[in-house]
């Protein structure tokens, strides 16, 4: 039995080039190829993708001081560089075996603080050191050459033939022609194109379904707390302080609309206080509560200066006077802090009189509506 | 098979060789290798800044993905247990439990990650200083819009990348920077609170988000970027890079090293030298040490909280916007925040990716174009240019103005104004300004191609008056004026620059070349003073004659 086939092409390299085969290797036998010297074939296949060599400046000539001199230099850079990674190795596996610990304590000064930068000198050494000898090895030791390489434009046989295939297949498919085929085609792609994009709806929720912007944890009775969960009598601050409350509900310290600034007043703000109209009576005596989240982009308004009875939004500078019901007094922000109506329930406890008229935090399309 | 015997004429003799026929006979690669060996690229330090781009890229691949193997993208709440004893016992998500896990309880984790965060620093930082250097050398006109195009949205790209990369951790600081992308979100008219429900999952901040930006982060946008990157870079190799204007550069060629070996040793070299200075940033300088900010918690916040520095713009241009909340009938609102955010950020960015059509639009220039042009010639597109950066760094101070303010004790309410104020006047007195820059570099240009180089030399005429020596560029007229015409190229300013004085000896300490060689190689390459010191002959004052030489201008 013989493996032997005898159609043309089948026998590896015996079989003819077609007629339309052409290029270099019909230009160049083996045999001219083979009797060329090396350079001459780099220069050869380099005009063959249009590049010519103009000019070399052979590098130093070998055994010269300038050429030692930059060996010496190369070499030096790249065993550096291997000193620098075997030295990262070592400190990398070396840390906690016969190196001190690398965990970090609060309370160490010693080989754990310089773990993180010694990797990072030693990696960065190693790295910067290849670099540098790479650039020193192709500045001071390779030949300079100026080449150049022509630059061609497209080529109008290309565009006219690729034209014509692609034309061609087009009036074959006639689909210029069969008009119900190119509509019927249409309809099917905006088809699945839509169906494709159907599974996105998984994504979609109501933002206007039971008010979720506009509603938070606070309602009637529900106390004022601090952030570990105790309750606030009226007489636990001083005036001129402030206190972040949240609603004693589970989870309320983490809520992202509730958090609360519960303000005491000094007497002389209490004169000044011009409530915000319909809010006369949301304060409890020299108490009043405003959202902390700021109406400008929702940070927590936090920095507190009661001289001035401002509140700085540290996030856009927005900010707001307590005695004028949190109005926006320079900044960014629209609109006042909402401010949580307050009581004092039967057993002496600051709670909240409803939750805030208002939805808490930044401004959006249709906040006025609900 | 006759024709495959050892002895066939240039069969391979070495065993490298011979692997390397087998290799071609089975994937034909010899033609394309060669060919891109061969590729020319011109040599210029400005057309390394993508490369660096491209290298920190890589940088961000390979530790970002070491990242994933620790990061736990939830917002599960768990209790800290871990060896950072500030936080034992503190409630935090374990998101930042395991960012504390990986800083703390790695070995090289921390490390990893700030060579992670240095790395999308350089990365932006990259991308937009060589936007600059395509804008200012006009290397977006025809035929590359499209690089430019490709360009603007991997920018665009980049900075996605980071706002979701920082927000991971999900401590203080990135929680607050997340609580106001949710603001800019419900800002957008009409569909704001829609975009917010489907991107949260709900309101601020429920449990999901950390887990969607984590996926946008490691796959979505890479997956994105990777693809745009590989066709920037096969469009760059198809249309040949292109070079400044300079002796023997025309539109169709290009004069520079082929790739192999000269550009790929330069070029493994840049990447060495990035990689190495993103580890040793990361591993000498600390960046967002998140341990320190604590974890999110929506009613705490720290002050002066800024962002990575590519975003601090819009937080500029958050804090400048006055307090315009445009009210519809209907009782619709338009919130003001809107506008410095999506607003400023969508129009800048649009500017852009037109700016080379808008460009040939009103230059009606709509050919193709390799030759770079240098920035003084188009003074127009460079003051738009210094215009637009003017403004972009007024609009990123502002985003740290509170630090200023503080820093330099100045009120916070007047950086504000002068902000608001600067962000309007001091563009245009910027294009001014650079407008007059490019005209008198301009002219300076064509005064010493008209009159030569300034020798210093001065000498006194006999009738007593003292003129200074001009050194011409090239042939004069019969007025001693140069007939050099400006072709796009620096024009040189300084005798040195045209061979006035040889070349140094090297050697740092003592000389390694024979200071003889020296000059007899000069001379032979026929350039310089030497070369021109068999031809000299001395004129009384000692000066060289006329031949060539320094002449005086004869009007």
């Amino acid at each position: 039995m013989s493996t032997r086939d005898s159609r043309p092409g089948s026998t590896g390299g015996a079989d003819v080039a077609g007629p339309l085969h052409g290029g270099p290797d019909d230009d160049y036998t083996p045999e001219q190829l083979a009797a060329m010297p090396r350079e001459e074939l780099d220069r050869l296949g380099a005009r063959y993708d249009g590049v010519e060599i103009l000019h070399v400046d052979p590098g130093p000539e070998p055994g010269t001081p300038v050429e030692r001199r930059a060996v010496r230099q190369v070499g030096l850079t790249f065993a550096l560089a291997g000193l620098a990674a075997l030295a990262f190795v070592v400190v990398y596996v070396g840390s906690g075996w016969f190196l001190p610990d690398w965990h970090w304590e609060i309370t160490d000064s010693g080989w754990s603080v310089l773990f993180t930068p010694l990797l990072g000198a030693l990696m960065g050494l190693a790295f910067i050191l290849v670099g540098v000898g790479l650039v020193l090895y192709t500045k001071k030791l390779l030949p300079h050459e100026t080449a150049v390489q022509d630059k061609h434009d497209g080529s109008h046989f290309d565009r006219v033939t690729t034209g014509a295939t692609l034309v061609g297949g087009l009036h074959d498919s006639g689909l210029a022609r069969r008009k119900l085929l190119t509509r019927s085609l249409a309809f099917m792609g905006g088809g699945l194109g839509l169906m494709l994009l159907m599974p996105l709806g998984g994504l979609i929720k109501n933002p206007n379904k039971g008010d979720p912007l506009g509603t938070t944890s606070w309602a009637e009775g529900v106390r004022l707390v601090r952030d570990d969960g105790t309750p606030i009598r009226p007489g636990d601050q001083e005036p001129g302080s402030l206190e972040t409350v949240f609603p004693a509900v589970p989870g309320g310290n983490r809520e992202s609309d509730a958090p609360t600034m519960l303000f005491r007043l000094r007497p002389e703000q209490v004169d000044v206080l011009r409530p915000r109209e319909g809010h006369e009576d949301f304060n409890y005596g020299d108490y009043v509560a405003f959202s902390k989240i700021c109406t400008h982009a929702g940070c927590p308004v936090s920095l507190y200066e009661q001289e001035t009875s401002r509140i700085l939004c540290p996030c856009h500078q927005s900010m707001f006077d307590i005695t004028q019901g949190a109005k926006p007094i320079f900044g960014p922000a629209t609109r006042p802090l909402p401010q949580l109506p307050i009581t004092v329930d039967d057993e002496g406890y600051l709670v909240a009189r409803s939750d805030y008229i208002e939805a808490v935090g930044p401004t959006y399309w249709n906040r006025e509506r609900i | 098979m006759a024709a495959r015997t050892a002895t066939a004429p240039g069969a391979p003799t070495s065993r490298l060789g011979k692997v390397a026929v087998e290799f071609d006979d089975r994937l034909i690669v010899a033609g394309p290798l060669r060919r891109t060996l061969n590729k020319v690229f011109p040599d210029h330090w400005s057309f390394l800044l993508g490369e660096i781009a491209l290298y920190a890229f890589i940088i961000l691949l390979l530790s970002g993905t070491y990242l994933t193997f620790f990061f736990d993208a939830s917002m599960t709440e768990v209790v800290y247990e871990g060896s950072y004893a500030p936080l034992r016992g503190v409630e935090m998500s374990a998101a930042y439990d395991s960012a504390l896990q990986l800083s703390f309880d790695v070995r090289g984790g921390l490390f990893m990650r700030q060579i992670h965060h240095w790395a999308a620093l350089l990365f932006v930082a990259a991308i937009v200083v060589h936007l600059f250097r395509i804008f200012f050398t006009g290397a977006f006109r025809r035929p590359r819009e499209t690089n430019w195009l490709i360009g603007v949205v991997m920018l665009v790209l980049a900075l996605l990348m980071g706002v979701t990369g920082y927000t991971l951790p999900d401590d203080l600081l990135s929680g607050t920077g997340l609580r106001i992308i949710s603001a800019i979100l419900l800002s957008v008219p009409v569909i704001g609170t829609w975009a917010h429900f489907a991107v949260f999952n709900g309101d601020f901040v429920g449990t999901e988000i950390i887990g969607r930006f984590y996926i946008a982060h490691v796959l979505i946008i890479p997956a994105i970027l990777l693809a745009l990157i590989a066709v920037h870079l096969l469009v760059l190799v198809k249309q040949k890079h292109t070079q400044f204007p300079g002796p023997g550069r025309t539109e169709h060629n290009v004069v520079g090293n082929r790739l192999f070996p000269a550009f790929a040793g330069k070029a493994t070299g840049l990447l060495f030298i990035v990689f190495g200075v993103c580890a040793a940033l990361g591993g000498l300088v600390q960046i967002n040490p998140v341990w320190l900010w604590g974890p999110y918690n929506p009613s705490q916040v720290s002050a002066a909280s800024q962002p990575d520095w590519y975003i601090m713009f819009l937080d500029g241009s958050t804090r400048l916007f006055p307090a315009w909340d445009i009210n519809l009938p209907g009782d619709y609102t338009i919130p003001a925040l809107f506008w410095p955010t999506v607003v400023v950020a969508g129009l800048m960015f649009t500017a852009l990716a037109v700016y080379p059509m808008v460009e040939r639009k009103l230059t009606g220039d709509t050919a193709s174009h390799h030759l770079l042009q240098r920035p003084r010639d188009v003074p127009v597109r460079t003051s738009l240019g210094t215009m637009a950066i003017a403004f972009y760094v007024i609009l990123m101070l502002s985003g740290g103005n509170d630090v200023i303010a503080e820093k330099f004790d100045i009120s916070l309410n007047a950086m504000t104004w002068v902000g608001r104020i600067g962000v309007i006047i001091i563009p245009p007195i910027v294009y001014v300004f650079t407008y007059r820059i490019c005209l008198g570099l301009e002219r300076h240009d064509r005064e010493v191609l008209e009159h030569g180089i300034e020798t210093g030399v001065l000498r006194r005429l006999p009738h007593g008056e003292f003129i200074e020596v001009h050194q011409p560029l090239g042939p004069v007229d019969e007025h001693g004026h140069g007939i050099l015409a400006y072709g796009g190229a620096p024009v040189p300013k300084r005798m040195n620059q045209v061979g006035g004085a040889r070349r140094a000896i090297r050697g740092f300490f003592t000389p390694i070349e024979e200071p003889s060689r020296v000059e007899l190689e000069q001379r032979h390459e026929d350039h310089g003073q030497a070369a021109a010191e068999s031809a000299r002959e001395l004129t009384s004052s000692g000066r060289p004659a006329d031949g060539g030489r320094p002449q005086e201008p004869r009007d």
